[in-house]
This record gives C-alpha cells, structure tokens and sequence, in this order.
C-alpha cells in the first residue's frame, strides 16, 4: 500500500519557472514539451524574463538549458543581467549553454534559406548537455530575413516541430510595438502564436508619467490560467508578477492571538488588542495622530521584541523618530539594535506595484512580524489610481498569508468629504480592524475624537473616545455626550469638574443626613430604656401592691376567723361569701 | 594572365530541403561557368556532422563560406542571383572579364 502512494515518476504537465506570482499565474508553469511564446515591446523584459526560466531550472529543477540569441551577443546578456543574484558563470559550466545566433552584418544573404543548420547545431548539444529548456531570444530578428511571409511560417513551424521532436520545454521571444493587438497580428507572430500552447504577452505602458508593466497569458492549451493581466515588477531576482489572492495557496491559518495596539484603553474597547496577522486600518484627517497611534503598535511590538518595519512615506525617518519623543513613543534604542526597521520611502519613486514589492523584499528581509505603513494611501498617488487597489489587497493578502501584522493609516481625502464612506484605495472593505479619527472644533478648541468603526471577530465598543497625547503617550478618555452634545478638551474637563463638585455637595449632604439619622436612633434608644425602666418600676410596684393586699386579705380573713371562733360562728361559709365580694 | 587562383569553398546543406538542394545546383553552375578547373568545394550536411556545425557556428542552411582565396566570406541562401553572389565573392572581376564574351 505504501508502495502505491508514491507518486508515480511520470514528470508534470507543467515545467515550473519559479518566477515569482508566474507560475501562480499559469497554474504551475510553462507547458512542458511544449512551445511558449513571449511577445513584448521594447524593455517589457522579455530577455531578463528568458533567462529567469532557464537560470531557475538550472538551480531548482536542476534541468539544463540553451539560450540562443539572435539578438544581443551571449557576452551582452551575461553581463546585462549580472545586476541580478544569479550565479551564471557557475551555472554555464555545465547548466547552461549560450549559442550566438546573431545574423552578423558582414553577412550576404542570396535566397531563400532555413534554420535547419542551427538546429541541427542544437539537436546535437541539447543531446550532449541533456537539456530540457530551451530559450529562443529575440527569434523575429532572424525571421525578418527571410523573403517572403511562406517562407517565416515554414521556419516556425520547422521550429515548433522541432522543439516536439526533441522534447524541449522552449519559450519563444518576439517583439512587438507598442501596441500590444496590433502587433500580435503582425506577421509572423499571429502564425505562431496559433500554433504555440501558450502564449504570454508582456507590456511596459506609461500612464500620468508612472511606469506600469503587466503580464497577461494569452492562451495556454489545456490548462485554466489567469486572463486578466497581471501587474509586474523587475527586482533584484528578476520578474515579480503581481497576483491576487492566489486560489491554489492553502487556507492560511487564523490566530486567536491578540496583540497590543500600544494602547492600553484601546485594548479593552477591541477587547484584548488587534489579532495577530489582521490588517488594521486607520483613517483620519491629516494631523489626527495617524501616525502616533501606528508607533504606538510599533513601539508595543517592539517591546515585545518583534521585529518591526515602519515604512513612512510623508517624512524622513529619522524626523519621524525624534517627533515622536514628543508624545514619549523612543524608537531611537529599537532602531539601534535592529528590532525597528525605519524606512523613509519618500524617494521611493515608482508604480504602485513596485511600492509594494520594496516594501515585500525590505519586510521580508529584515523577517519582520509586524508592519506599519503609514500613509498607505501614498500607493494611490498620480498614475497608480487604477492599479493601487489591487496593490492593497495583494499587500493584505500577502501580510495574511505570512501573518504579519499590518498597520496602515489612510488619509482621508478632505475636498472630497469621504468621512466615513471609504478611502481611497478601497481598502477599508478589506481591513479587519477599522479605526477613525477625526476632529470637532467647539468653542474654540480642535479635539481628536477616536471611535472603531469595525472590528472584525473582536466584540468592540461603540463609544466615541477622546484621543489625548501626552508627554508619556496617547491615552483616551470618556467623552461627555449628554442631550445631544458632545464635549471634549477644555469644555470636557470642565464638565468634568462640575460633576466632581456636585458629586462633593451631594456626599456631604448624604452624610449630614446620615449623622442626623444617628443621632435619632440614639436618641429613640435612650428613650426606650428609660421606659423600660419605668415598665420594670410599675412591675414592681404592682408586685408589691398585690402583696400588700394579699397579706392585708389574709390577715383579714384570720382576724374575722379568730372573731367568729370567739363568737362560735360557722366559719366556712361566711369566709366563702366575703371572699367573693372581694 | 595572373597566376591560377584555386578557389576553396565550403557549403552547409540540410539534407533534403529543397532550399539546400537549389543553392548545391546553383554553386556548381557559377563555378563551371567562372571558375572552371580551379575550384574547390567542400559539402557538409548539416543532419550528417552536427557537431561540426555547431564549432563553425552555421546557423542558417544553405550557408556558403569562401575559406580561399582571403578574405572569407560568407553567402546565406539558395545563391539564385548569380550576379549577386559572383560580388559577394569579390568575383566582380570575373565576371568582367566574361562578359564580353558571353
């Protein structure tokens, strides 16, 4: 049986490019055995990403690969992509070959002709080497000497056909101009690219002065893929495209861990803090303290010795640091000894997508738990107002998915009086926790008010409270909110002392009632004991009484006794009959 | 008259392609016309000696390569336009000289 759990040896469908998000894209990579094309315009990357797949193979799948360029001298392309960590020196040992295709200029051409040389040429060495991949770089230049459209088709398919025969995973780059439709249906690529099993179109547009590049896979024969297009960035180790929520990524899992928000009172209105990898929000005006409540949570996590990053865009880093000592939030030891990773990001020029993919690499790098981006609404900024929304959700879904906590304020946008109804980036339906501060000027006075306006999975209270900052940090207080307004600052305080006098009044006034009531009681007691005093007295004197006439009975009774034995009397009966009358 | 000048040539053909099978047709015309008794033709096929294919770096088929007399040069093609070829070959004043009597 467990024999038979094994997977079988036979190879995927799919030959893994290990570019970041593309093989996401593509369901797990190119069509194996299968031919790819890549069409791009000018700098969409297509070289950088043709080497991607091949340098990856090489070094992760450990299947050697051919790159041919008709374009640029293999020399070029080394030394083009030595800015990314690829060890291709290392790997052209034996992992990967390069073979100069380029039509040099000194070159005659009289006729027809056909590519059968070169890929006899690689026939032999992809045997030799025992490559598996196969990148043809910039395959148009050579196709554009041949004579005739018959004759270009009658080279991609000797191409096509031999890529199946060698059973060669090959990726076929062409440009095309600027306009991405136009140029697929160009000669000779709208040939190839019904023949090929899938089809990848690069393109690098310019929209309010901002660079933006995406990647959309055109077809792909007998797989699901992802059909929209998909943002991208080239970083340090290479293609970086940009996907949503990945479908095949595994439920993540949902800690019930709290963390502290920084502070203390708005841990007991969340009831216990944020959760651990939630995404928190927090919206304001400009000069709400958005900022100081996000250090706030820094400087927590920072306690507890997480690693944090705090990426600000508004201002330097390090002015950040010291106005925040005014609200007694130090960074300055955290930094110092690396728990605190301060970037100023206001250089940081670029699509929104690249915004995000610097923040990835920085976070990652310094393996942070907890993240504060502040203002993230920055990622909305000329030319991204389209795209950043989906930047802010793969940023929520990817701190998700690596359960870092995030933190980002939002400016409100004030000209247009979205208060309460969302941001710009739309990302307030995504967050979990949301936290609005705002401002009410009264009498005078501009006070920061603080409410929660969803908390997901926490029971959270419903109260406006007063944001107050403070030499030692943020604290809140109870609003007043009695017959309909609210009162906050001064007018707060001196309601407060209001109350406090009334409620001094009041106690004195439930004490003197208490003493007279003492004294009442006391004095009621006294009276009852001396009535019962009295009562014991009458008791007494009753007593007495009753002797006395007993005695006076009895002596009575003996005398008229005596008398009647004197006077030889019946005795009994007359006794009888006076005792009666008594 | 200047000493005879052999010239040595060597063609890259893929087996059984018409275009290969043309420009094969179409050197040995030029030669016996221009060069008769003093040629050299050397026939690699592509299919046959990859290896060496892949040293000389050929990647187009047919390719033609002057190896003598220098300087080398390098003809891509089915070689049907013979005035083209005979320049590309520095054979222009062969075909000077021949013209008059054609």
């Amino acid at each position: 049986m467990k024999m038979a759990r094994r997977p079988a040896v036979t190879q995927s469908k799919k030959a893994r490019t290990f570019i970041r998000g593309f093989d996401e894209v593509t369901g797990g990579g190119l069509p194996r055995g299968r031919t790819t094309l890549l069409v791009g315009g000018p700098g969409s990357g297509k070289t950088i990403f043709g080497m991607q797949f091949l340098v990856n193979g090489a070094l992760h799948e450990r299947e050697p690969g051919i790159f041919v360029a008709f374009e640029e001298a293999p020399s070029r392309i080394v030394s083009n992509v030595e800015g990314f960590d690829w060890p291709i020196a290392e790997l052209q040992k034996k992992k990967l070959f390069f073979m100069d295709a380029q039509p040099l200029p000194s070159l005659i051409q009289v006729g027809d002709f056909d590519l059968t040389g070169m890929l006899a040429a690689l026939g032999t060495k992809a045997n030799r080497m025992g490559a598996k991949r196969i990148v043809f770089d910039a395959l148009d230049v050579v196709l554009a000497l041949l004579p005739d459209q018959g004759a270009k088709r009658r080279e991609v398919f000797r191409l096509h056909e031999w890529l199946l025969l060698h059973g060669l995973t090959g990726l076929v780059t062409g440009k095309s101009g600027g306009d991405e439709d136009a140029s697929l249906s160009q000669s000779p690529f709208n040939f190839m690219q019904f023949m090929v099993d899938c089809a990848v179109v690069l393109n690098h547009t310019v929209a309010s002065g901002v660079s933006q590049r995406n990647l959309r896979v055109q077809k792909y024969r007998g797989s699901s893929f992802d059909e929209n297009e998909a943002p991208f960035v080239i970083g340090r180790n290479g293609f970086n495209v940009a996907t949503s929520a990945a479908t095949s990524r595994q439920v993540s899992y949902a800690s019930h861990e709290r963390v502290s928000s920084g502070v203390k009172r708005l841990d007991t209105m969340l009831g216990g803090g944020y959760f651990r990898g939630a995404s928190v929000l927090i919206t304001g005006l400009p000069g709400t303290a958005k900022t100081t409540l996000s250090s706030a949570f820094a400087q927590a996590a920072c306690r507890r010795g997480e690693r944090t990053t705090f990426v600000c865009f508004d201002s330097d880093g390090s002015e950040v640091i010291r106005n925040l000592t005014s609200v007694g939030i130090r960074f300055g030891t955290y930094v110092k000894n690396g728990t605190l990773n301060v970037i100023s990001a206001r250089a940081m020029i670029g699509s929104a997508e690249s915004l995000l993919v610097r923040i990835k690499e920085l976070t990652v790098e310094s393996r942070s738990r907890c993240l504060v981006i502040d203002p993230v609404s920055t990622f909305a900024r000329s030319g991204n107002e389209i795209t950043s929304h989906g930047v802010a959700e793969r940023l929520i879904d990817w701190c998700k998915a690596d359960g870092i906590t995030l933190v980002c304020t939002s400016l409100l946008d004030e000209s247009a009086g979205q208060t309460e109804t969302g941001t710009p980036l739309h990302i307030s339906t995504l967050a979990d926790t949301w936290i609005q501060l705002n401002y009410l000027v009264q009498s005078g006075e501009r006070n920061r008010g603080m409410s929660i306006i969803k908390s997901r999975g926490t029971s959270h209270s419903n109260q406006v409270r007063e944001l107050i900052l403070t030499d030692s940090g943020i604290t809140l207080a109870d609003i007043y909110a009695a017959r309909g307004e609210v009162l906050m600052g001064t007018l707060r305080w001196e309601k407060e002392r209001s109350e406090h006098l009334e409620n001094e009044v009041a106690e004195v006034g439930e004490r003197l009632k208490f003493l007279t009531l003492a004294a009442e009681h006391a004095e009621l007691q006294v009276r009852l004991k001396s009535i019962q005093t009295e009562l014991l007295a009458k008791n007494v004197e009753k007593t007495l009484l009753e002797r006395t006439t007993q005695s006076r009975v009895n002596e009575r009774a003996r005398r008229n006794v005596r008398l009647r034995k004197l006077r030889g009397g019946d005795s009994l009966r007359i006794v009888g009959k006076r005792r009666n009358r008594d | 008259m200047t000493s005879i000048v052999t010239f040595k040539f060597r063609l890259y053909i893929a087996s059984n392609t018409q275009n290969s099978a043309e420009a094969m047709a179409n050197l040995l015309g030029i030669c016996h016309r221009y060069l008769p008794g003093r040629h050299e033709i050397e026939v690699i096929d592509v299919n046959r000696e990859p290896q060496r294919t892949l040293a000389d770096g050929i990647n187009m088929t047919p390719s033609l390569i002057k190896l003598a007399p220098a300087p080398l040069r390098k003809v891509v093609g089915t070689l049907a336009h013979t005035k083209r070829v005979l320049l590309a070959l520095d054979l222009a004043d062969t075909l000077l000289k021949q013209e008059p009597v054609h």
